[in-house]
């Protein structure tokens, strides 16, 4: 049995052809389903996400799994495969394993180490899991590789630093300030950027936020969801010593903060610090206040050179993390190379022929008088005894039972008989020649 | 007589031990290597204690008057010290640097004469073990207070000129560093002040009178100056963060002159030879 992985991503495809590939979160069943009754497919994953469209798929035929995938894929969008097939990269066996590892942990992704991958594929599966497109080995695979994610996520520091404006700004507040518990949050302006690193304060423990802008009814809304306080325009420098950290986004032509302006507030709060963060384009602050004592001004440029740093961070993070994903790809490999049905068959006769030997020492030892003819009796009674045993199951790990494939009974007869994995590096061959 | 010689020895290699375990968490950030560090001094601190009073039980006095034994009290209070602000702030950092210094102390006692000889009787006061604890609690207090300042300095260079080195994730957050030296001034001020005035009781009681301006006394005084208008700065003009920083390692610096310079360098009353030649 073979996991198969046929997709597209941002790495290889551009959004006009991403975007004509995509499949709504709402009609899932109709593609998971037509995927699933391709001839070489046993079971069927659609992931689709505004970065990557990715089927996953077990089939016994690899190869041309992979071909039917391709063009249910191109034809279920009306597309000609050759129009698609430059942009789609597909995968088999540990490298189709490798890959699922890595999105899943955001090793792939355009932002390394960003969250919502995870969740998006949890989704998808799900999906799966409703329409029944899903057995035995994408099922553990799937968990596998969500466990494998969040076993990257705790052990190394992938997700570690801010890499968007607003956590950035968050991340630069604990630096200065240690907790935000209690810090007052000015708004200077309602754009749509200032709004998202106000509400990641609050979420991150800032008390209270002020909104103030131009036009008073803007700034009472903004303030009202997030149970903040509006102030006029014209009265905002008088409480701007109270406040801890001010966030500005105005559409000003001029400066709106200037140092004379910032040095007197400063002088107020008997130099507490100030983080001012500047998201406006021109600047609303005058960059020399950042030279006054205990003031901390970042403007756009600024963030961008933090999240640019953290960036490199998390790609030192992220081999780390495909060093962890190698050893997770060899253990998960060797469940699934133990899953083939031949050697289960022969593992499962030697089992009970390991048995048969023990149990038939022990009563040839308790009755010492037995000869050489009544020996041979039992020893033939006791073959035919597991040959009796074993014939059914052996019949429907080959040939299938009920509409399921045999290949979904060679796990609970793995449990049930306490069959030990096969490793990938055992010799099948010797187990072939001895059983049969 | 050697017993404490030899604690003094397992002492210097557990500091050795924790200095290695500090620096690898600051270099290599593991959390691992922290709470190994904390306990491994800990355990140091611990025999550090037992090595003071062995010395103690074998000279028959608080073993506080000469450069070993003066260099390894120091040692003692810095890492004590460390350890109450370890429980509280968690600083990786300050922990390398307070662990380097003692270490560094503990050497440097090391290598000076260990003999135990007989007690100036200058010297046989029970002002000696007041005096010298107060002045050493002071000292310990500032050197870590120093570290503190240096760390917040450089983070807030990092900081104002957008330009961070990867030490930046590792040093804890300006308003701790800066909380923590106010700390450390509130407590060794006192400590110092006290250290002083028993210093002048004491002198009034030997010599007969309370100020000589010996020059262990002066630099003492000039020390305290720098503390008190950084104290009052903190408390009544609203200093604090870069200036404070700024001062607390003037200061400190002055201190650590008045500690080890003014012995080595100038002549006088606390000159541990001359004391000896008296």
């Amino acid at each position: 049995m073979n996991i198969l992985v046929v997709g597209l991503s941002h790495k290889t495809a551009p959004v006009s052809i991403r975007e004509r590939v995509a499949f709504p979160p709402t009609a899932m069943e109709k593609p998971l389903h037509e995927m699933r009754a391709l001839p070489s497919i046993n079971e069927a994953v659609i992931v689709s996400t505004c970065n990557r469209v990715e089927l996953y798929a077990t089939s016994n035929q690899p190869d041309v799994g992979i071909h039917q995938l391709k063009s249910f894929f191109a034809s279920y969008h009306g597309m000609d495969l050759e129009e698609l097939e430059s942009h789609l990269y597909d995968y088999q066996g540990a490298d189709a394993i490798r890959h699922v590892f890595r999105v899943a942990a955001s090793l792939d992704s355009m932002v390394i180490g960003e969250p919502q991958i995870l969740g998006q594929i949890k989704t998808s599966y799900g999906y799966a899991v409703d329409f029944k497109t899903v057995g035995l080995i994408l099922n553990r695979f799937l968990h596998k590789a969500f466990s494998v994610a969040k076993r990257v996520r705790t052990e190394t520091n992938i997700a570690g630093n801010a890499v968007s404006v607003s956590f950035a700004a968050v991340e630069l507040a604990r630096k200065i300030f240690g907790t935000l518990d209690g810090k007052k949050i000015l708004l200077i302006g309602a754009g749509e950027m200032c709004e998202l690193a106000a509400r990641h304060f609050l979420n991150n423990g800032a008390s209270s936020i002020t909104v103030t802008n131009r036009t008073f009814d803007r700034a009472q809304k903004l303030a009202d969801e997030f149970q903040g306080r509006a102030l006029p325009f014209e009265e905002f420098t008088e409480s701007l010593h109270q406040a801890d950290i001010v966030l500005t986004s105005t559409g000003a032509p001029n400066f709106i903060l200037t140092e004379p302006k910032v040095q007197e507030v400063i002088r107020k709060r008997k130099n507490k610090p100030m983080l001012f963060i500047d998201i406006a384009v021109p600047r609303d602050i005058d960059p020399k206040v950042n030279k006054i004592d205990n003031v901390y001004l970042y403007d756009v440029d600024d963030l961008q050179g933090v999240i640019q740093a953290n960036l490199k961070g998390r790609q030192k993070e992220a081999k780390k993390a495909e060093q962890l994903i190698e050893q997770e790809i060899g253990k998960f490999h060797d469940w699934l190379s133990s899953l083939d049905v031949k050697p289960t068959i022969v593992q499962l006769r030697r089992r009970l022929q390991e048995i048969q030997q023990v149990e038939l020492a022990k009563t040839f030892g308790n009755l010492q008088n037995l000869g050489a003819k009544e020996k041979k009796a039992i020893e033939a009674m006791t073959n035919a005894i597991i040959n009796k045993v074993l014939h059914r199951p052996t019949c429907i790990l080959k040939g299938g039972h009920g509409g399921e494939p045999g290949d979904n009974f060679v796990d609970p007869v793995r449990v049930l008989f306490d069959l030990p994995a096969i490793s990938a590096d055992d010799d099948m061959r010797s187990l072939e020649t001895t059983g049969d | 007589m050697i017993m404490n010689v030899l604690f003094f020895k397992i002492t210097l290699l557990i500091y050795f031990v924790s200095t290695v375990l500090y620096l690898l968490t600051v270099i290599r950030q593991r959390e691992t290597a922290e709470r190994l560090g904390f306990w491994v001094l800990t355990g140091g601190f611990v025999v550090h204690c037992i090595t003071l009073v062995v010395r103690y039980v074998e000279s028959g006095y608080a073993p506080l008057t000469n450069l070993h034994e003066s260099l390894s009290f120091f040692a003692w209070a810095l890492v004590g010290i460390f350890l109450l602000v370890e429980l509280r702030y968690r600083m990786a950092v300050l922990g390398a640097f307070a662990c380097s210094l003692a270490l560094a102390a503990m050497i440097i006692s090391g290598i000076s004469p260990k003999e135990v000889n007989e007690l100036n009787p200058m010297l046989d006061s029970w002002w000696l073990p007041v005096h010298v604890t107060l002045a050493f609690l002071g000292n310990a207090i500032f050197a870590v207070s120093f570290g503190a300042a240096v760390m917040y300095l450089l983070q807030e260079r990092m900081l104002k000129s957008k330009k961070f080195t990867a030490f930046y994730h590792r040093l804890p957050s300006l308003e701790a560093l800066d909380d923590l030296n106010y700390k450390c001034l509130s407590f060794g001020f006192p400590a110092m002040t006290m250290g002083i005035i028993s210093g002048a009781v004491w002198a009034e009681a030997a010599w007969g009178t309370y100020w000589s301006w010996d020059p262990k006394q002066t630099w003492a005084l000039i020390t305290w100056f720098l503390y008190a208008a950084l104290l009052h700065g903190r408390l009544n003009v609203g200093w604090r963060g870069r200036r404070a920083a700024i001062l607390a390692i003037i200061a400190f610096l002055c201190l650590f002159f008045t500690y080890l310079g003014v012995n080595l360098l100038l002549p006088g009353l606390h000159n541990f030879n001359a004391l000896e030649g008296m």
